[in-house]
């Protein structure tokens, strides 16, 4: 592997100033490790290495007149929930094979005019419902630590293409855990950003009070930055905050001495795997060695993250994605007659979590239900948020496990839905509380005679990402487990 | 116990003109009453004085200059059509009897 393909975005802007590497070099280098490992890892659905190599010529000639960015040369991933001009954008779906969309979401044009390259899209669980790829309508992609086993989701491609060094950095979306997850089970940095922080505009919506777009990358230094990037106000998406967005990147130093973190006992769930538990108790260990103070705490409400999040999750991808009607774009069944043709393409275009899904939203909707389910969801839904909110009054951060359970093995997740609903127990509840929180790596642990990545959360206060970023940053600068490599050839 | 009767699951699936196969009926039917019944567990909490969360923003009605500005065209609108005609959509007709 060229040695190119392990930097970060920051090392690799030092040598792009310093001109001893070239952004074409540096895009080239990426196109043939995915060449090389993307048969195994299959992190990506589309690549396109001529499109990949012309923008990498125009950061080159951009930078030759003077321009300097950390973006520009950046050769990244993009999750394909998320459109791209000049890309394909499937969702992981049948339903939207063949889709080009005519526009592109606020971040990648952010992205782009800031000079990133785009190398292609990331695998995902169909339209982001999932913990494995395993519902991608396409194939699944592996775990660059353990290439039998998952890489989590739904933003799965994202986190392996970062974890086997065929990105520098990637995008994913998180709406009840998907960025954070996949993050924890590749030894990789995952950030949700609180919820109106980054715009959904041109992102294809799954559940639109939840969904939030989130950096996937190797350090936290290149998460701030990659979130500075696409950050920040959209007039065309109502529900992005008018705020100010910090110098994320200037704001990691400064360390955790003297910062007080709530351990909430009720996110050591039952059925916690020993070694899940074992490298979180450490990881509070280290943050109190560096100054902090840890003390246990109470989030009664934290069973009903499961029920709420699906009731209101679901309820709202069933309106969402009543859109797909085989008549503006996509799939169309060609059946004799347009009720016909709605079931049909429908049917044949979703896979069964996406079925199941909008059946569940569109029963809690329905005449009869809607008081018992829905509106009861959402008011469980603010004594969630206010729970937090009492938290943040005596905490400065929470410190908490991602996943409970170490990444399935590929054909043996769950088949209950129950059961596998629970697996994102521990990201549901701040996701409905539209709070920023981020996955660093935080060791390892041994299951069935692999070694696997485990990562640790930290839960801040709405909007203040800054703080959350900081306090990854002092962990990993202690600890650096970043430098436990994948054993890929 | 909650439970979701196959019948309930295709009244539904009808409500959002979704095709089922009958397994897929029956499945959902037994894996989602399996899923009201782990939700029913919401009963418990007292909320007769808690307002519903719709959006965690304090955001309301955000409003903008009413300006036009530049779209899609209709060719760039129709590219992902399954069937166009004359710059439009092509439908299958919408009124019973219609041609």
């Amino acid at each position: 592997m060229s040695d190119l393909c392990r930097l970060t975005i920051h090392e690799a802007r030092d040598l792009l100033r310093r001109g001893e590497i070239s952004a074409v070099e540096l895009t080239r280098a990426h196109l043939e490790r995915i060449e090389t490992v993307d048969a195994r890892v299959r992190a990506y659905l589309h690549v396109d290495a001529d499109l990949a190599l012309a923008q990498a010529e125009d950061a080159d000639r951009r930078r030759a007149a003077g321009e300097d960015d950390s973006l520009l040369g950046i050769p990244l991933a993009v999750k394909d929930i998320i459109t791209v001009q000049g890309m394909p954008a499937t969702a992981g779906s049948r339903i939207l094979e063949g889709f080009m969309p005519p526009y592109e979401a606020t971040v990648s044009r952010r992205l782009r005019k800031r000079g990133a390259v785009f190398l292609g899209k990331t695998n995902l669980d169909e339209f982001a419902m999932g913990w494995s790829t395993e519902n991608s309508a396409f194939f699944t992609s592996r775990n660059p630590y353990a290439l039998d086993r998952v890489p989590g989701g739904s933003s799965g491609g994202s986190a392996a293409a970062v974890a086997a060094d065929e990105a520098l950095v990637a995008l994913g979306t998180d709406t009840g855990g998907s960025v954070r997850q996949p993050a924890s089970w590749t030894n990789t940095v995952g950030l949700r950003p609180s919820y109106g922080r980054v715009s959904r505009w041109g992102v294809i919506a799954f559940a639109s009070s939840l969904d939030q777009v989130g950096p996937l990358t190797k350090d936290v230094r290149d998460n701030a930055i990659l979130l500075e990037a696409i950050a920040g106000h959209d007039p065309r998406d109502s529900t992005t905050m008018p705020e100010p967005v910090p110098r994320y990147e200037d704001l990691l130093e400064g360390g955790v001495q003297g910062m007080h973190f709530g351990l909430p006992r009720e996110y050591f769930v039952k059925n916690i795997h020993p070694g899940v538990r074992r490298a979180i108790l450490q990881a509070v260990d280290k943050l109190v060695e560096l100054g902090a103070t840890v003390e246990e705490t109470h989030l009664h409400y934290t069973k009903y993250g499961m029920p709420v999040y699906y009731l209101v999750g679901t309820a709202e991808l069933s309106a969402n994605l009543a859109r797909y009607d085989g008549v503006r774009y996509g799939f169309s069944a060609g059946a004799a007659n347009m009720w016909e043709n709605y079931r049909q393409t429908r049917g044949r275009g979703f896979g069964q979590e996406v079925k199941r899904r909008i059946i569940l939203g569109a029963y809690a909707l329905s005449a009869g239900y809607y008081d018992q389910y829905y509106l009861k969801a959402q008011k469980v839904r603010t004594l969630i948020r206010e729970e937090f909110e009492t938290a943040f009054e005596t905490f400065d951060a929470l410190v908490a496990p991602v996943a409970p359970v170490p990444p399935f093995k590929i054909g043996q997740s769950p088949t209950d839905p129950v059961e596998l609903y629970l697996t994102d127990v521990l990201t549901l509840p701040t996701a409905l509380a539209g709070l920023p929180c981020i996955s660093v790596p935080a060791g390892f642990m041994e299951d069935e005679g692999e070694s696997l990545p485990v990562g640790l959360q930290i839960i801040g206060k709405p909007f203040d990402e800054a703080t959350v970023l900081r306090i990854a940053y002092a962990f990993e600068q202690a600890t650096n487990w970043r430098q436990v490599r994948p054993q890929l050839a | 116990m909650s439970t979701l009767s196959a019948d309930q699951v295709r009244y539904v699936a009808e409500l959002v003109k979704l095709a089922l196969t009958d397994e897929e009926t029956e499945l959902f039917a037994g894996q989602l009453s399996a899923v009201l019944d782990y939700a029913s567990a919401l009963e418990e909490v007292d909320t007769s004085r808690v307002a519903p969360t719709a959006t965690v923003l304090p955001l309301r009605s955000v409003m903008r200059e009413d300006k036009v500005e530049p779209g899609l065209s209709v060719d760039e609108a129709l590219a992902n059509a399954p069937e166009k005609q004359d710059g439009y959509f092509r439908v299958h007709a919408v009124l019973e009897g219609g041609q």
